[in-house]
C-alpha cells in the first residue's frame, strides 16, 4: 500500500577514494625476520628495539590464531605489506606535506579541525606519520606530543621506562605482530597538574591496496593532568583486505584523568585488530570512548586496570554493524584496588546482515572490596537478517562489590517509525532518528564536533537501508 | 468537494483476510468539527491508523481523498505533510530525542515539503519562540521539551504532547483518537481550548471519543456511530446525549432490525 520510497543512494562510504601511490620506501610483502630488520633500520632504531621487535616476532609465529571472536580465516599475512613510508620527513606545516596526501587530509576535514577546535594533530598515512603539531603555549607547558617513532630517538629514557609496560607483546597474537612491526602511533606526555582543556587528535589513514597499519600509541597523563584524545581513520576501499593492529597503552597516574574516543570507520575490507589497556592509579580517572562503525570485522575490547584506591574506568562502545561487517567489541575492566569503581556502556546497531557481538570482562580481585560497577549493554536489530550476542564474563573475588549489569535486545519498530512518519519525517529520517536516540547516552558524552560526526556517520549508515 | 472524503473504505489487517474496515462513508471539511463515538473493539483507531497510512492495514476497496488527492497513494509521512495529523491513542516513546528537537525536525520535513522540496529550517530563536507560546498555551512546564519524547510521560502527558505537536504543525484535518482519554479535568479544558484555538477556517478535526465531556468544550457538527467497522449511524450533538444515557444497546438492535 505504501508508495515506493525514492532510491537515493546515500549510503555510499565516503571516503573510499585512493591517491596514487609514491612511496619513498615500500618493503615486499609479507613477513620475515629482514622485513623487521628492514623496519628497524630505516628507522635508525637502538639495538634493544630490534631484539625487542624479533622477540616479539617469534612470539607471534608461536601464537596460535584466536579460536573466538571474529572469523579471521580470510586474513593472508603473506599478502600485506608491513611498512610504506610515504613522504620523506614528517612535517609540522601542512606546506610541507606531499600536495597528493595534503589533499586527502583536506577532504578529511583535518587541516580544519585543527584550527577551529584541537590543541594539536598527528596525521598518519600507510606506515608513517607524516604531520605532526602541538599549540605552542602547550609545549611551552612540557606537554610531549610526537609520533611514536620519534619519542624512542628523542626521549627514549622516558620511552623505554613505559613501553610494553602495560602490553606486553606476549599479550595475544595481534599485540605480538604490532610489537614487532610497529610504526607511527601517537607518544604522549602530560605533566603532572596540567589540563589540555582541547582534544589531541591523530588521524590514520591507509591508501595502498593490501595495506598493513601497526601504530603504537603510548599515553603518559601525571599526576592530576589530563587530556582528550581523539582518532579517527578511514581507508580506501578495495576488492581485497587490508590490516590494522594497532596497541594502546595509557598509564594515569595519581589523580589524573585521560578520555580516549576513538571514531572508527574504516572500508569494509579492513581486519581492525586492537589491543587497548590502560592502568589508572590512586584517584585517577581513564574513559574510552569506542565508536566503531566501519571495517570489515573488528575486535577490539579496550580495558582499564583500576590499580589504585578509589580509580575509576568508563568505557562507552558503540558499534554499527552493516552489510558483511563483524563487530566484535566491547570492553574489558579489572578491579585491583578497594573502592574502585566502573561502568560499561554499550550500544550496538545491526543491520542489513551485519554482525554485533558485545564482549565484556569484569574482574574484581580479592582485595578490591567496596568496589562498584555497573554493565549495561543494549542491542538494537534493524532487520531480520542482522545478528547481535552478548558474552559477558564476570568474575568476582572480593566480597562486598556492589555489581548490576543490564542487557537488553530490541528491534527496530515498524510501528515506531510510522508515528515518526505521521509526523513528517521521511522513512529514513525516522529511523535514522530512533537510531541517534538509542546511541543518545554515548553521543552526549562526546564534544559537539565528534557528536554531530557520529550521528552524521550512523545517518548515512542508515540511509544505505531504505530503498 | 469537502476537504476529506472517504468513500466505501474497506480494510484488512495487512496479509489477513481479517476485515476491520466494513465499507466506511464519511465527509467533512476545515471548519467541522466531527465526532466518532462507538464501542470498544469497533474499528475507530483502525479507521484513524488507515486514513494516516500505518503499515499494518491494508485498504481493500473504496477511496479517500484528500483535498482532491488520492490520500491513499501517499506515505504516512507524505500524508502529514499534506495536512493531516493524527493524535495517537498510544503514542510511542523515542528514548533520546528530546520533545524540542523531534518537533522541530518535524516542522522542518513540513516546511521542505515534497520529496524534492528544497530545505528550509526554521531559524531556531523563532522556533523556541513558537513553541514556548505553544506550551504556555497548553499550560506545559518548559523544563519538558529538553526530555526524551514520551519516555516515562505520564498518560496525560503523552495526550497534552499530542496536541503541542498538532499546535505546531498546524494541519488541516487533525483526528483525535481518544485524546481526552487519561486527562485530568483541568487538562482537559486546558487542552480543549487549545483545540478550539485551532479550528477555524484553517483546521477541521475529527474527534474520536467515549465521553459526553470533551463535546461539551468542543462542540461537533456532528456526531457519527461506529459499530463493528461500519457508521451505523449519524447526527447531530444531541446524539452524544442519547448515547450517554442509553449506551449502544438500542443502537445495535436498530442496526440488527
Ligand atoms: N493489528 C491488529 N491485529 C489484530 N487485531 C487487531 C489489529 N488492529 C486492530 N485489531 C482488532 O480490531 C478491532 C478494532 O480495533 P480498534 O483499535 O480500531 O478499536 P477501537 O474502536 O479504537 O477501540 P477502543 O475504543 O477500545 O479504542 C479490535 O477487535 C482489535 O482487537
Ligand atoms: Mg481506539
Amino acid at each position: 500500500m505504501a508508495p515506493e520510497t525514492a532510491d537515493v543512494d546515500l549510503g555510499e562510504y565516503k571516503w573510499g577514494f585512493h591517491d596514487e601511490e609514491n612511496p619513498v620506501i615500500k618493503i615486499e610483502r609479507g613477513l620475515n625476520e629482514d622485513v623487521i630488520r628492514q623496519i628497524s633500520a630505516h628507522k635508525g632504531e637502538p639495538k634493544w628495539m630490534l631484539d625487542f621487535r624479533l622477540d616479539a616476532y617469534e612470539i607471534f609465529l608461536s601464537k596460535p590464531m584466536p579460536n573466538w571472536g571474529a572469523d579471521l580465516s580470510g586474513i593472508d599475512f603473506d599478502n600485506i605489506f608491513y611498512y610504506l613510508k610515504p613522504a620523506e620527513s614528517n612535517a609540522r606545516s601542512w606546506d610541507d606535506v606531499p600536495e597528493t596526501i595534503k589533499n586527502t587530509f583536506e577532504r578529511l576535514g583535518i587541516p580544519e579541525a585543527e584550527r577551529k577546535f584541537l590543541a594539536g594533530v598527528g596525521a598518519q598515512y600507510e606506515s608513517e606519520v607524516i604531520y605532526h603539531s602541538l599549540k605552542k603555549e602547550l609545549e611551552d607547558q612540557g606537554i610531549l606530543f610526537l609520533d611514536t617513532g620519534q619519542a624512542l630517538l628523542e626521549h627514549e629514557d622516558l620511552f623505554r621506562e613505559h613501553f610494553a609496560s602495560i602490553i606486553p607483546s606476549a599479550d595475544n597474537k595481534f599485540s605480538a605482530l604490532n610489537s614487532a612491526v610497529w610504526s607511527g602511533g601517537s607518544f604522549i606526555y602530560v605533566p603532572p597538574g596540567v589540563r589540555i582543556e582541547q582534544p589531541l587528535q591523530a588521524y590514520f589513514r591507509i591508501n595502498a591496496e593490501n595495506m598493513g597499519q601497526f601504530e603504537r600509541t603510548l599515553i603518559i597523563v601525571d599526576e592530576g593532568a589530563y587530556v582528550h584524545y581523539v582518532e579517527g581513520c578511514t581507508a580506501p576501499t578495495y576488492s581485497s583486505d587490508s590490516l590494522h593492529s594497532a596497541v594502546v597503552e595509557i598509564l594515569v597516574k595519581k589523580g589524573g584523568r585521560c578520555r580516549y574516543t576513538t571514531i572508527q570507520n574504516w572500508s569494509n575490507n579492513v581486519y581492525n585488530l586492537v589491543t587497548k589497556r590502560a592502568v589508572a592509579e590512586e584517584d585517577a580517572t581513564m574513559e574510552w570512548v569506542d565508536g566503531n562503525l566501519g571495517s570489515k570485522v573488528t575486535m577490539k575490547y579496550p580495558a582499564v586496570i583500576l590499580k589504585g584506591e578509589r580509580a575509576h574506568g568508563e568505557i562507552l562502545s558503540i558499534a554499527f554493524a552493516g552489510e558483511g561487517q563483524h563487530q566484535d567489541a566491547g570492553g574489558k575492566v579489572t578491579h585491583v584496588a578497594p573502592n574502585t569503581t566502573s561502568v560499561i556502556t554499550s550500544k550496538s546497531i545491526s543491520k542489513d546482515g551485519g554482525r554485533s557481538s558485545y564482549r565484556g570482562l569484569l574482574r574484581v580481585n580479592k582485595d578490591a572490596e567496596g568496589s562498584k560497577s555497573k554493565v549495561v549493554c543494549d542491542a538494537l536489530i534493524i532487520d531480520p537478517e542482522s545478528r547481535t550476542d552478548t558474552y559477558p564474563y564476570i568474575n568476582i573475588m572480593a566480597d562486598q562489590v556492589d555489581i548490576g549489569h543490564e542487557a537488553t535486545v530490541s528491534k527496530l519498530g515498524e510501528e515506531q517509525i510510522y508515528y515518526l512518519m505521521s509526523r513528517g519525517l521521511s522513512e529514513a529520517e525516522a529511523s535514522a532518528l530512533i537510531v541517534a536516540g538509542f546511541v543518545e547516552p554515548i553521543t552526549k558524552e562526546l564534544p559537539l564536533e565528534y557528536a554531530v560526526e557520529l550521528n552524521r556517520l550512523i545517518q548515512l549508515q542508515m540511509e544505505g537501508s531504505v530503498g | 468537494m469537502p476537504d476529506l472524503v472517504i468513500r466505501n473504505l474497506h480494510a484488512n489487517i495487512t496479509g489477513t483476510d481479517t476485515e476491520l474496515l466494513k465499507g466506511i462513508d464519511l465527509q467533512m471539511s476545515k471548519g467541522e468539527i466531527h465526532a466518532i463515538m462507538g464501542p470498544n473493539g469497533s474499528g475507530k483507531s483502525t479507521l484513524s491508523h488507515v486514513l494516516m497510512g500505518h503499515p499494518g492495514y491494508e485498504v481493500t476497496e473504496g477511496e479517500v481523498l484528500f483535498e482532491g488527492q488520492n490520500l491513499l497513494d501517499l506515505a504516512a509521512d507524505q500524508r502529514s505533510r499534506a495536512g493531516l495529523f493524527l493524535s495517537f491513542q498510544y503514542p510511542f516513546a523515542v528514548p533520546g530525542v528530546t520533545v524540542a528537537n523531534f518537533i522541530r525536525m518535524a516542522v522542518n520535513a513540513h516546511r521542505k515539503g515534497g520529496p524534492d522540496g528544497v530545505d528550509n529550517p526554521v531559524r531556531i530563536p523563532e522556533f523556541r519562540k513558537q513553541i514556548q507560546e505553544a506550551m504556555e498555551l497548553l499550560e506545559i512546564d518548559k523544563s519538558m521539551a529538553s526530555r526524551s519524547l514520551n519516555d516515562g510521560f505520564s498518560g496525560g502527558e503523552k495526550k497534552r504532547f499530542e496536541i503541542l505537536q498538532m499546535a505546531m504543525l498546524q494541519p488541516k484535518i487533525a483526528i483525535l483518537d481518544e485524546t481526552d482519554s487519561g486527562l485530568d479535568i483541568d487538562a482537559l479544558r486546558i487542552v480543549s481550548d487549545g483545540i478550539n484555538r485551532l479550528v477555524g477556517p484553517n483546521m477541521g478535526t475529527l474527534i474520536i471519543t467515549h465521553y459526553q465531556r470533551i463535546l461539551d468544550y468542543v462542540k461537533p457538527d456532528q456526531i457519527h456511530v461506529l459499530m463493528d467497522g461500519r457508521i451505523v449511524r449519524s447526527g447531530g450533538a444531541e446524539l452524544a446525549h442519547e448515547l450517554e444515557t442509553s449506551g449502544y444497546a438500542d443502537i445495535a438492535k436498530e442496526v440488527v432490525s
